[in-house]
């Protein structure tokens, strides 16, 4: 499979304030992202993980290093709408990223910058709400709807630019639960059926447990890369970096030390029920 | 243990004699008592935030009574300013009400329309923010040039410098990382064993209700569901998943650990104590 | 309480009034407008009442809606009825007592401007009431489209409104959080003179400012992600279009417009 997003060496400082040093806030990023992937980025408040999504699709440009969507420099001018268009962004906060006050309207925002023509326009504003399963609120006022149900139309309104890769910058973190599911299983679907590149960044390490890749970053840089099976097992060093782990690696780690015959990476509860059960037994 | 709250029949409806009529609180009683931790869990919608704006007077019941130490809080109503500074209420992010130049002024606004002054306004102000952990040297700051985790600890101050005799909590965790949430907890369990204060904590997160509270209340579409300690709430694990809720992650295991036949009592919500339960399967061999 | 505000309020339906074009129903508003300045007499005033009236018939608008519409513009009403009462002189003097004089002409004068004051509300409001904020921006982009030449950014403009129509409820609804949280600490809005009561909104207003700076700093750079890049080359959703009742709505415009300046020619 071939790469959507390389990072080369990336580095990013934002401006110093009056008389101080500038804040680095990446310190060297090497990453290559696949297409058609489902990768989530964790890390702590300030850990540099919100920074390096927005240099995805050229918000942020790099201070050092590059950026490459499909091969496009980001630091290259012409290039931007091509680029934004086929990495989209969702953020943080539903209601400062919908533009208009009816939903297909909202939608459509992306397109008609575009340049689509108005049937075509039509057809994906209708595709884009089926897609994330909120057509049946098409005329609606976004402001009357939950949290969870103005992030898929963020997400839907992402969608609606056919773009090859999604990224969420902690897109879930002002959701309730049911919200934070409505969003994450929308995702997942996007990911399964379209073929469309999921880039999560968050928090929550409960997020990252059906993903194919996870990275961990702390102060700029990199500093684990694997699947979750590999990363979540690293309990000592997540630690060490103001993460958790799943409950489920905590109790297995804890039985381990006791003496238990039980595997580390099973991550799921249903695994971990697994696992248990089996050393029970012996 | 004296009940410092009670909710007696609290019907609250939005919007009477139009279509829109909607009760968000429909019938509610419980008491709250002194002292205590109590958890508030619910969906979004199940009423929490328009039953915690009662309790200190920011709204009033359509029918039925809030006591505060046994007076109905809106018995003079000219005077529920001060069941405001009783019954300290710290909304969901609360960073966005800052609005002074410095620090420690944001946190003396309160204190300061309780109508303290000099040397106890000045105690009031530092214990605070001592209590959440703000250096001396920052209170002459800009609260705007503080990071989001130091904002919200500087909000919470402005409503712990009242010294109300109950704080509540509107999801005070709400998007920290998991350093910053852990951080912002020990503070506030701090302050509840040093002060005895009363303290409700309002939250999605069943984790976080789990492992800090002394009684849970689970709130359901403008009812009380249940009311409980944590281990009597997470033995009814299967009535709260079909009423849509979470539970623990480690009641969860501990269920499907019982449904695999072992002898584990799903009422768990510790790593710890469910690691016990798991280490007195071999010794007991109670393995069926 | 801030939620009562009607300025800009949408009434869906389905009527004639509703679903004519937002060019149409802009172009009737201001023919009304011009008619209500020319009319003179009676009649010409009984004219215009009776065209609003139809309007209100057609488009299913409860009257009573229209008069709300009325309450916060009714100390200016009430002024300028007065002013004209008082003012107004003329040789014949129908009351007077000391200073207050009260003329046949300012009688006159009064009611017709109060009329046409309540009118002109009246039927503004009515196209607010009939058209969705998002289509009435729209309608005013594509008939100022011809401004452009004259380098006035017609695009700019629209989207400004549009936007600014999108975040009314949304700082609504934050400004009745932060008061909720300001009165948790004790603020009183209610007490006080004048000074105290503008002091007391300092911890409202800042923080709502914060806040509505955040919200533009993030949503320019959301409308940048996806694609924003000013009204060059932007197609639309939805393609406004004449229909026949268009030009069948405009053509009974001008023919009011035409008959009120033919009574105001006789005086009447």
């Amino acid at each position: 499979m071939s790469a959507i997003i390389e990072t080369k060496e990336l580095r990013f400082a934002y401006p110093a304030d009056e008389g101080g040093e500038p804040v680095f806030a990446l310190r060297g990023v090497d990453l290559e992202i696949e297409k058609g992937s489902f990768v989530v980025v964790l890390g702590h408040n300030g850990s540099g993980k919100s920074t390096l999504a927005k240099t995805f699709n050229a918000v942020l440009l790099p201070a050092g290093g590059k950026v490459y969507v499909e091969g496009m420099d980001t630091l290259d001018e012409k290039l931007l709408l091509a680029i934004r268009q086929r990495v989209g962004m969702v953020f943080q906060n539903p209601d400062n990223q919908i533009v208009a006050n009816v939903v297909e309207e909202d939608v459509a925002f992306a397109p008609e910058n575009l340049g689509v023509p108005t049937e075509e326009i039509r057809r994906r504003v209708d595709d884009a709400l089926k897609a994330v399963g909120m057509y049946e609120f098409v005329t609606h006022a976004p402001h009357l709807l939950s949290g969870g149900q103005k992030q898929r139309i963020a997400i839907a309104g992402v969608i609606a630019m056919e773009p090859e890769c999604i990224v969420l910058d902690e897109a879930t973190a002002m959701l309730d639960p049911v919200g934070r599911r409505e969003v994450l299983s929308t995702v997942h679907r996007l990911n399964r059926e379209k073929g469309i590149t999921v880039i999560l960044i968050t928090h929550h390490m409960n997020e990252a447990e059906e993903a194919d890749r996870v990275v961990v970053m702390d102060d700029g840089k990199v500093t684990m890369d694997g699947t979750p099976r590999e990363v979540f097992t690293r309990i000592d060093e997540l630690r060490s970096m103001g993460l958790t782990t799943p409950d489920t690696v905590d109790l297995l780690d804890r039985l381990q030390k006791d003496g238990w015959n039980v595997p580390l990476d099973a991550l799921t509860v249903e695994e971990c029920a697994d696992a248990i059960a089996a050393a029970a037994q012996n | 243990m004296e009940p410092i709250l009670q909710i007696k029949n609290l019907t609250h409806t939005y919007g009477v004699g139009t279509p829109f009529q909607r009760s968000a609180v429909e019938d509610m009683s419980f008491d709250v008592y002194e002292g205590e931790f109590l958890g508030i869990i619910g969906h979004t919608g199940s009423g929490k935030s328009t039953l915690i704006q009662h309790l200190n007077g920011l709204l009033k019941p359509t029918a039925g009574q809030v006591l505060l130490g046994g007076k109905d809080i809106w018995a003079e109503p000219k005077k529920i300013r001060d069941v405001r500074f009783r019954v300290g209420l710290v909304f969901q992010y609360p960073e966005y009400q800052l609005f002074e130049e410095t620090v420690y002024k944001d946190i003396a606004f309160g204190p300061t329309n309780q109508g303290k002054t000099g040397d106890e306004l000045d105690r009031c102000v530092r214990d605070a923010a001592r209590l959440v952990g703000i250096r001396d040297d920052q209170l002459d700051k800009s609260p705007f040039e503080l990071s989001g985790g130091q904002k919200r600890r500087v909000a919470l101050a402005g409503v712990l410098a009242m010294e109300p005799e109950v704080l509540v909590l509107d999801e005070p965790t709400a998007g920290l990382d998991p350093a910053g949430r852990e951080n912002l907890m020990a503070n506030i369990r701090d302050f509840h064993r040093n002060r005895h204060t009363t303290v409700i904590l309002v939250s999605h997160s069943m984790d976080e209700i789990a492992q800090n509270v002394d009684r849970i209340l689970v709130l359901k579409s403008a009812h009380v569901l249940m009311s409980g300690t944590p281990a009597e709430v997470f033995a009814r694990a299967d009535e709260l998943l079909t009423a849509g809720l979470d539970v623990p992650q480690v009641t969860r295991i501990a269920m499907a650990l019982k449904e695999r036949g072992l002898d584990i009592d799903p009422a768990v919500y510790t790593v710890e104590a469910l690691e016990q339960q798991i280490l007195a399967l071999r010794k007991g061999g109670a393995v069926c | 309480m801030l939620k009562d505000i009607t300025l800009g309020q949408y009434f869906p339906g389905t009527t004639v009034a509703h679903k004519l074009d937002p060019r149409t129903k802009i172009l009737l508003v201001v023919l009304y407008i011009v008619a209500l300045f020319c009319a003179k007499g009676v009649v010409g005033y009984a004219l215009m009442a009776l065209c609003l009236a139809v309007c209100v018939r057609i488009s299913k608008v409860g009257i009573k809606q229209l008069v709300r519409g009325l309450k916060p513009v009714l100390f200016i009403i009430i002024f300028t009825g007065l002013l004209n009462l008082f003012f107004v002189t003329d040789d014949t003097y129908l009351f007077q007592w000391g200073i207050i004089r009260i003329s046949e002409a300012g009688l006159r004068n009064a009611i017709f401007m109060v009329l046409r004051i309540m009118l002109l509300i009246m039927g503004t409001f009515l196209m607010t009431y009939t058209t969705s904020p998002i289509s009435l921006t729209d309608g005013l982009e594509r008939l100022l489209n011809g401004l452009k030449r004259f380098h006035v950014p017609v695009h700019e403009l629209a989207m400004m409104m549009s936007i600014a129509l999108r975040f009314i409820p949304t700082l609504i609804e934050e400004t009745d959080k932060i008061m909720s949280a300001q009165k948790a600490r004790g603020a009183d809005f209610e007490s006080g003179n004048i000074i105290q009561k503008a002091k007391a909104l300092i911890p409202i207003l800042v923080p709502l400012f914060i806040s509505a700076f955040r919200r533009a700093d993030e949503l320019a750079t959301a409308m940048e992600c996806r694609c924003y890049h000013g009204g060059e080359g932007r197609t639309k959703l939805h393609i406004l279009k004449y229909e026949r009742r268009d030009y069948i709505a405009l053509t009974i415009g001008v023919l009011v417009l035409a008959a009120v300046l033919v009574l105001r020619y006789f005086g009447i």
